[in-house]
């Protein structure tokens, strides 16, 4: 199947073509389009199963897609393992957050690639660049010499998003940022959130919160088993119309509109 | 704490916090930090992690202390200086080999293997110097490298098929024995000759008291070089440092550690050679944790190895070249060993090497579950270890009190590391 490429907007960082996954009979991911543009939180939203999970490793690394094209920075570009696509300069946060426990602040954001003097790591160099980063992001840390272990978890999420962008990337993608968080915990990631795009960063946001997604993404792309199911610009839609694009209710105005378009992008010709 | 999503202020310069006109350093800024200023703060600031569970190397030495006391009370030679060179001589190649535990332990994984690999490299450094006549360097390079092909493999097997390393080590312990009684043959029993270079190291050779007293003054000023150094580098970097009156308690409480057994075992034979060598290994062995990028992923992996993975540390490297340094210190230990008791026989290694070298490194604070502990462990657990063998012995008490009483520390030992790490998660130092 062919797939006339959308032409790529200006600003537009990373770009998704006709990207499909499949496992064994399941059919993950059919025909994806996806613009993320620099400087916008786009939200990926869908239900359990739509394959955001799949999206989100496809693009940093994880799977291959079978087939599509992805399209960075204006060049078309194979992400063959995570180390290539942080090379390239998507940085991925995963829910888990893989931060070793035992060590400080100063260790994990450093960690595999600590700054060194000679052969000797160079402790005072990373705390003081360590401090700048979180200063910039205004992150609530009280102290980067304590281990990560004592830190609260929107703390810990903020750990895991700065040592993120140590590898000055241009899309940082998050998955589930705010799941396990409480109140306050989850308005300061979405805070951090707003940081990243105000440095111009591309930020994939992905998030079953209804809530959140409308307080800070720019626009919200739906998939709903596998496809595009609508893309939507928050400051001009009802969260009512997002959640019946996610759920599938398609007596609405705004979910018939916007599934007839991405029809229209992504049919042959 | 938080400000409304809606209307987060940018902050692109970094707020300027003051404190009575002077600018605080950049980690002091946040308000919620408990202050610790001066002397008492220290002291304050040590206190609350202790009561967290984060204990360190304070139970050992508590314990050490407490044994030394026990002892003295019983028989007063115990703390005698001729008796405390006795010691130095014999916590030697224990210590060597639980250096090489401790990190497998950092890990948190374990080598079980280590007396009986500790046991084929003395059998092979007897055969090989005694039996084939080799030089003496050959013979000692011979029982290194093989400690070290050892490791590989061990390293090896693990990366390859996954086998917890206990099952592998449980196997290397048994196979290694075998070996060892393969290679010593018939006789079964070697002695080295009492006037070669390796046997005079282990057990006649001391410093001079100017060159014991001139090694002090040394590593004193080495260290006050590096504070003064470092506090230099991390004002520049606009980072709070230590004030020059914490230094210089520190440094004179070192002083005072190092010159109070120097002084005591001068006034016998001396600081034996041996165990300046083992103490430079723990020195090298700390350095390498904490300084180098090779430490810090070690610490990594045994803290969360698939953070480490996705961190992009080659983590097969780690685990090869742990369980290689592990089997390599076994090996020097089962050399040194033999050295000191000028034979090689078919019970080298054997006996209570292995959970006396393991039971050294936890009993010293390193902890069982990976991501924690310190070189450091290897000397003060190899001390209180061979205290108590020493002690009993003294007292001619024979091997079935001193097997109990191992035992009994050991099990106090792993209670204290289970129980301040549930301490520590309950105060968030995990």
């Amino acid at each position: 199947m062919t797939v006339t490429p959308t032409p790529v907007g200006t600003g537009t960082v990373l770009a998704l073509r006709g990207v499909s996954k499949r496992f064994g009979a399941v059919q993950a991911l059919k025909n994806i389009e996806l613009d993320v543009r620099a400087g916008e939180v786009l939200a990926l939203v869908g239900d359990n199963g739509a394959g955001k999970s799949t999206l989100v490793k496809t693009i940093a690394g994880v799977y291959t897609a079978d087939d599509g094209t992805m399209v960075f920075d204006g060049r078309e570009v194979r992400v063959g393992s995570p180390a290539e696509a942080q090379q390239l300069g998507i940085a991925t946060v995963f829910q888990d957050l893989a931060l070793c426990d035992n060590l400080d602040v100063v260790a994990n954001l450093y960690l595999g690639r600590e700054l060194r003097k000679g052969r000797v790591l160079d402790e005072v160099e990373m705390e003081r660049s360590s401090w700048e980063l979180l200063r910039q992001l205004s992150a609530k840390i009280p102290s980067v010499r304590i281990p990560v272990a004592s830190l609260s978890g929107g703390q810990r999420q903020t750990v895991a998003i700065a040592r993120s962008l140590l590898g000055d990337p241009k899309v940082v993608m998050l998955d589930e940022p705010t799941a396990a968080l409480g109140v306050a915990q989850t308005a300061e990631v979405l805070n951090l959130v707003e940081r990243l795009r105000e440095r111009g960063l591309a930020v994939i946001l992905i998030s079953h919160n209804m809530a959140d997604v409308m307080a800070v993404a720019d626009r919200v792309a739906v998939l709903r088993l596998g496809r595009n199911n609508g893309v939507f610009t928050v400051s001009e839609t009802k969260t009512q119309d997002i959640i019946a694009a996610i759920t599938g209710a398609t007596d609405n105005a705004v979910s018939e509109r916007a599934a007839r378009r991405t029809q229209q992008e992504g049919t042959p010709s | 704490m938080t400000t409304p999503v809606d209307k987060a202020p940018v902050q692109d310069t970094v707020p300027e916090a003051t404190n009575g006109g002077a600018v605080l350093p950049a980690d002091l800024q946040d308000e919620r930090l408990i202050a610790s200023h001066g002397i008492s703060g220290a002291v304050s600031a040590f206190t609350a992690r202790l009561r967290s569970g984060d204990l360190g190397s304070v139970p050992v030495v508590v314990g050490l202390v407490i044994i030394w006391a026990v002892f003295q009370i019983a028989n007063s030679n115990f703390l005698s200086s001729r008796n405390l060179v006795n010691l130095t001589l014999q916590t030697t190649s224990v210590g060597v080999i639980a250096i090489g535990i401790v990190l497998v332990l950092l890990l948190g994984e374990i080598d079980l293997s280590v007396g009986s690999v500790s046991g084929l490299a003395a059998a092979l450094l007897g055969v090989t110097f005694v039996n084939e006549g080799w030089p003496l360097v050959l013979s000692l390079i011979a029982g290194v490298v093989l400690g070290l092909v050892i490791g590989l493999f061990y390293g090896a097997l693990y990366n390859r098929f996954g086998v917890p390393s206990f099952v592998i080590t449980l196997a290397g312990l048994l196979g290694f024995l075998g070996l060892q009684l393969l290679v010593l043959g018939k006789e079964g029993s070697l002695n080295l000759p009492f006037d070669s270079v390796l046997v005079g190291f282990a057990t006649r050779s001391f410093l001079s008291p100017a060159l014991a007293y001139g090694l002090v003054a040394a590593v004193v000023v080495v260290y006050v070089l590096t504070r003064l150094r470092g506090r230099g580098a991390r004002a520049a970097a606009g980072l709070s440092s230590a004030p020059t009156s914490m230094i210089a308690i520190k440094a004179g409480a070192l002083a005072v550690v190092l010159l109070v057994p120097v002084m005591v075992l001068n006034s016998d034979r001396g600081v034996s050679s041996m165990f300046v060598l083992f103490l430079a290994l723990v020195v090298a062995t700390d350095f390498a944790i904490r300084k180098t990028r090779w430490g810090r992923s070690v610490l990594a992996v045994g803290g969360n190895v698939e953070a480490a993975r996705r961190a992009g540390i080659n983590v097969r490297f780690i685990y090869l070249s742990v369980f290689a340094a592990c089997s390599t210190f076994a090996a020097v230990g089962g050399l040194l060993a033999a050295a000191r008791l000028v034979a090689v026989n078919q019970s080298s290694g054997g006996g209570d090497t292995n959970l006396n070298a393991i039971a050294a490194a936890v009993i010293g604070g390193t902890s069982l579950f990976g991501g924690r502990g310190s070189a450091y462990s290897a000397l003060l657990g190899a001390l209180v270890i061979m205290s108590i063998s020493n002690g009993l012995a003294l007292l001619s008490l024979d091997s079935s009190v001193r097997y109990m009483v191992t035992a009994g520390v050991l099990l106090v030992a792993v209670t204290i590391d289970s129980l301040s790490r549930r301490s520590r998660q309950a105060h968030g130092r995990a």
